[in-house]
């Protein structure tokens, strides 16, 4: 490409403001390009991400905070001068001189030499190890110092400065090992452009238990020390001995360079520019914290960057212009949450200030509401910034509060939607232009057009299509609500009916065929559906039945609405065989028991293994054998296992106190009772259960829907754990209780989750999907907040009086045997398509074709 | 057993089973001259279907043994192993095209099923 037709545009300063102006530029520009960018860094690195700046004592490297790698400067025909600050603009002739030389002609000029730390004039601030905070070469040398001071290894160390990059400062202390950090803050609060003092103190309680000295009203007199820093005192008349320190006060403009070029700049600081970004020469602009912009400087990224939008449009001839701009942050400080909106400050008589705190857990919210009740001005949120994007956008849309706005920060409690803040319609309740990424400026409706009308169904495609969450990263929830959302909108993601047959969900489904006292298949169908059903609703209503009225799944029309495997009550296998699974409660079993298992196996030919689930299997079983197999197993006082059915399996169990030197009780005989007692319910999908004798746990029972770990006390109850393709940990829902509690609350668990998941979700499914997650479970089913768990209790007891072994009662029954046959005009005749091969001195199926 | 033959419209009809013998809503497998068919009572319909025992995605004898349904008013039946769906009209997979099966005139009568084959 000739650049020499190109108007010629400078930036000065490669920091994230000046990075981002290049790459809004670069974009705008894609098609027809008007300007050639010339770029001068003074860092020998290109642009990185400075909020995250301590994260490289985190583990993150230079590299990892790269914005964007020195090749795409070339691939996009920057040029890009590094450890090369422009010394000199020479605005008569409209070009710039580098501290190397190069001097390069301008059209427009772009400053955006961002800020270095503020150093107060305290005496000794120039001894060794008293460091700012600024760059990567500052981290750096921070760090090789702290490794290495003239005595060791740095001990104590401390930051001057309670603000925002002084707390970050002092993350990165604790992160190198200190001992003793003091941060010292001249103002009577931590954070005090962002948070009250009830909220400084909350966040100053939970950084002293991470170990954190926190020093305020202090006014430092001197650094003291020979040569070396040694300790700072104070005018009050205290001293700390410190080894070394980092000045964190606040930032200073960087506007030397304007200033020498004659440029209109602000006595405390910083060049000024209109609302166009424009400095007193029109041709020179200034972006990012080096700007005087309505009166103040903006010293966070998000307005750096629309001021880098402005700019850049402007340049391509587009309106725009930077308008005050909201300077609300939330931010994660040292692992406690703080957020600070709109007018954090606002005060009584102009507004109503609401204030929640709770000392135990370091929580503190306080939302200031307008006098009438009707808008959010603003708010403080430490230890938890849960509700911070929905209080911002409440706050930025003026969105009309509900009757009890405390219900904003306190959640409305009940469960149902706690968390989702004023617009009750949640994320979709917002207006479309409501900036969801304030980063990258990008408003829901960009979001929601990217997501309905070209598929960018994840937060990855949408970082790349649209930019957001790739800044702060803090939109990134709401950003997955708002692809949630969408999709539901289209229908793409909860299709909840259960069929075209059926247009109910399973919980729906379930009451109505409670109240309607409904029977069979065909009842339900003919009362509640249309068509003649399918093999998706067949089952979920076989599944319903079951839970609801316990009868004999092969009785009363049921058998041929039952899936694969519950329609024969054993599980078909490859080559139309079916495998047999005799219940062995807790995987305990007696040696005659096992050597009738043996003697079935080998009179019908069947290849045996031992399950996953501390069972046996027994494969390669004609169907027209099943009647005969059970008949036999049962005489042996063997029950169905209901490895067929979406039911209990086994709870497993490790040995426990009977015979485990570790044990702490007695896991086994626990697992036998309380498979016994949930054995043949029928559930949305398949249980598996464990109890473990103490907490090394070799049950696995935190892997299952729901998990029994023995304590010194008594009984820790897990739910909602998972192996299989998405492994997943229980959670635990109650801690140290006995066993009658611990199966009163797996009865309304068990019972609850049968009737609210949707077909075929297990546990694991059902409660990451489940809004509120454990906190709601646990409200649900420890706390009973819905008043249902009596209700919940009553039902389970009734499937568990009124269970019967189905086998059995196959066995016992002459019209069900005859069922089991493979064809129904030769009963006597089996298939003669199945064919075998020997493995292992065992058969296997044949391999399917 | 015994084969009654009925010459109708040069479709020789099989005596296959009882009409006991075939599930309400459900079907079962007959063996007729050496050929597995699965014989389907749709009684909420109040039709009659015959089609292959054999899924041919996997060649397994099993569809006597699926669920039998519609999708928009077109009688199917679901292989238990992989839930593929035939027509039971015209024996086409309904969610794999590279499928079909043979289906078979059927006819009720006195309490027998009859089989239509060649």
């Amino acid at each position: 490409m000739n650049t020499n037709t190109n108007r010629q545009v400078v930036v000065i300063g490669n920091g994230m403001v000046g990075y981002k102006f290049c790459e809004k530029l670069v974009a705008k520009q894609k098609n027809e390009r008007r300007f050639a960018l010339t770029v001068f860094g003074e860092e020998p690195r290109v642009a990185y991400d400075r909020v995250h700046l301590s994260a490289y004592f985190d583990g993150k490297t230079a590299d990892d905070l790269t914005l964007a790698p020195q090749e795409w400067y070339a691939e996009n025909d920057i040029t890009l001068y590094l450890t090369d600050p422009v010394v000199d603009i020479d605005r008569e002739r409209k070009e710039v001189r580098s501290h190397h030389g190069v001097v390069v002609p301008y059209d427009y000029l772009i400053l955006a030499t961002g800020s270095g730390a503020f150093v107060p004039a305290v005496a000794g601030v120039e001894k060794d190890g008293v460091f700012v905070y600024r760059t990567i070469e500052d981290l750096e040398l921070i760090q090789s110092y702290a490794r290495q001071t003239r005595n060791g290894p740095a001990r104590r160390g401390a930051i001057l400065g309670g603000g925002l990059l002084g707390l970050e400062a002092a993350k990165a202390l604790l992160d190198l090992g200190m001992e003793e950090t003091h941060v010292v803050e001249f103002a009577p609060r931590l954070m005090p452009r962002q948070i009250d003092e009830a909220g400084s103190g909350v966040l100053q309680r939970q950084l002293e238990s991470l170990g954190l000295t926190i020093h305020l009203s202090k006014s430092t007199q001197e650094i003291t020390g020979d040569d070396v820093i040694t300790g700072m005192q104070f005018a009050d008349g205290s001293h700390v001995d410190v080894d070394m320190l980092i000045i964190s006060a606040g930032i200073r403009p960087r506007d030397e360079l304007a200033k020498s070029a004659g440029l209109d700049t602000h006595p405390r600081g910083g060049i000024l520019v209109d609302n166009f970004l424009q400095t007193s020469d029109p041709a020179i602009f200034a972006v990012g914290e080096c700007a005087v912009a309505h009166h103040m400087i903006y010293g966070l990224v998000a307005p750096g960057y629309e001021m880098a939008e402005v700019v850049a449009a402007r340049l391509m001839g587009e309106e725009k212009e930077f308008r005050p701009y909201d300077m609300s942050t939330k931010l994660k400080l040292i692992g406690t949450d703080v957020g600070s909106f709109g007018d954090p400050f606002a005060a009584e008589p102009a507004c109503r200030t609401i204030v929640y705190e709770n000392k135990a857990k370091g929580v503190y919210k306080r939302i200031n509401v307008s006098a009438d009740g009707k808008e959010l001005l603003g708010g403080i949120l430490v230890g938890d910034a849960e509700q911070y994007n929905m209080l911002l956008q409440t706050c930025k849309n003026r969105t009309i509060l509900p009757p009890d706005p405390e219900d904003l920060i306190l959640g409305s409690r009940g469960g149902e939607g706690a968390g989702t803040g004023a617009t009750a319609g949640g994320v979709m309740g917002l207006p479309d232009d409501a900036l969801i990424c304030s980063c990258e400026a990008v408003t829901k409706v960009q979001l929601c057009q990217q997501i309905a009308d070209n598929g960018h169904n994840t937060i990855d495609a949408l970082k790349k299509s649209t930019k957001a969450c790739t800044g702060c990263g803090g939109c990134t929830p709401m950003v997955k609500d708002l692809i949630q959302a969408v999709m539901k909108q289209q229908g793409l993601y909860v299709r909840n009916v259960i069929c075209e047959h059926l247009e109910y969900s399973r919980q729906e489904l379930i009451d109505l065929v409670k109240i309607n006292s409904l029977k069979t298949y065909s009842d339900v169908l003919d009362a509640l559906g249309k068509g003649d059903g399918c093999e998706v609703c067949k089952p979920a209503v076989a599944s319903v039945l079951a839970s609801l009225w316990n009868e004999n799944i092969l009785e009363n029309g049921h058998a041929t609405i039952q899936d694969s495997n519950d329609r024969f009550l054993a599980n078909l296998q490859k080559g139309g065989t079916y495998s047999v699974v005799p219940r062995i409660p807790g995987g305990e079993i007696t040696p005659d028991k096992l050597i009738v298992i043996g003697q079935v196996a080998k009179k019908y030919g069947l290849y045996t293994k031992i399950t996953g689930g501390q069972r046996i299997d027994l494969f390669g079983a004609h169907v027209g054998d099943l009647p005969q197999i059970w008949e036999e197993l049962i005489t042996a006082g063997f029950e169905s296992g209901h490895a067929y059915g979406k039911s209990l399996r086994t709870v497993k169990s490790c040995v426990g106190s009977t015979w485990c030197r570790y044990g702490v009780q007695d896991s086994v005989s626990f697992a036998v009772e309380v498979e016994e007692r949930y054995k043949g319910i029928r559930s949305p999908h398949k249980l598996k259960s464990g109890v473990s004798g103490c907490i090394r746990e070799c049950a696995e029972a935190q892997s299952k829907d729901f998990g029994i770990i023995a304590t010194e006390k008594g009984w820790n109850l897990y739910v909602g754990g998972n192996g299989g393709s998405k492994p997943q940990h229980a959670q635990l829902l109650a801690a140290d209780v006995d066993k009658e509690t611990c199966i009163r609350l797996i009865d309304r668990f068990l019972m609850f989750y049968i009737k609210t998941a949707d077909p075929l979700a297990r546990t694991a499914t059902w409660l990451t999907k489940m809004e509120g997650g454990i906190k709601y479970l646990k409200a649900v089913i420890v706390d009973d907040v819905l008043g249902i768990a009596a209700d919940l209790e009553r039902d389970m007891q009734r499937l568990v009086d009124t269970f019967k072994c189905e086998w059995k009662e196959v066995v016992d029954n002459p019209e069900l045997r005859k069922r089991f046959t493979h064809f129904v005009n030769v009963p006597d005749q089996k298939d003669p398509s199945i064919q075998f091969e020997s493995l292992r001195g065992q058969k296997r199926a044949k391999e399917w074709a | 057993m015994e084969s009654l033959f009925i010459e109708h419209e040069h479709i020789t009809w099989h005596l296959a089973c009882e009409v006991q013998d075939i599930p309400v809503d459900g079907g079962a497998c007959v063996l007729v001259e050496g050929r597995q068919v699965a014989i389907y009572n749709f009684a909420r319909r109040g039709e009659w279907y015959a089609t292959d025992n054999e899924c041919p995605h996997r060649q397994q004898m099993a569809l006597s043994r699926g669920m039998i349904g519609s999708q928009n008013d077109e009688p199917k039946v679901a292989c238990p192993f992989h839930k593929k769906t035939f027509s039971l009209r015209s024996g086409k997979c309904l969610n794999d095209d590279s499928y079909q099966i043979a289906t078979y005139p059927v006819t009720v009568k006195d309490g027998y099923v009859y089989l239509g084959m060649d």
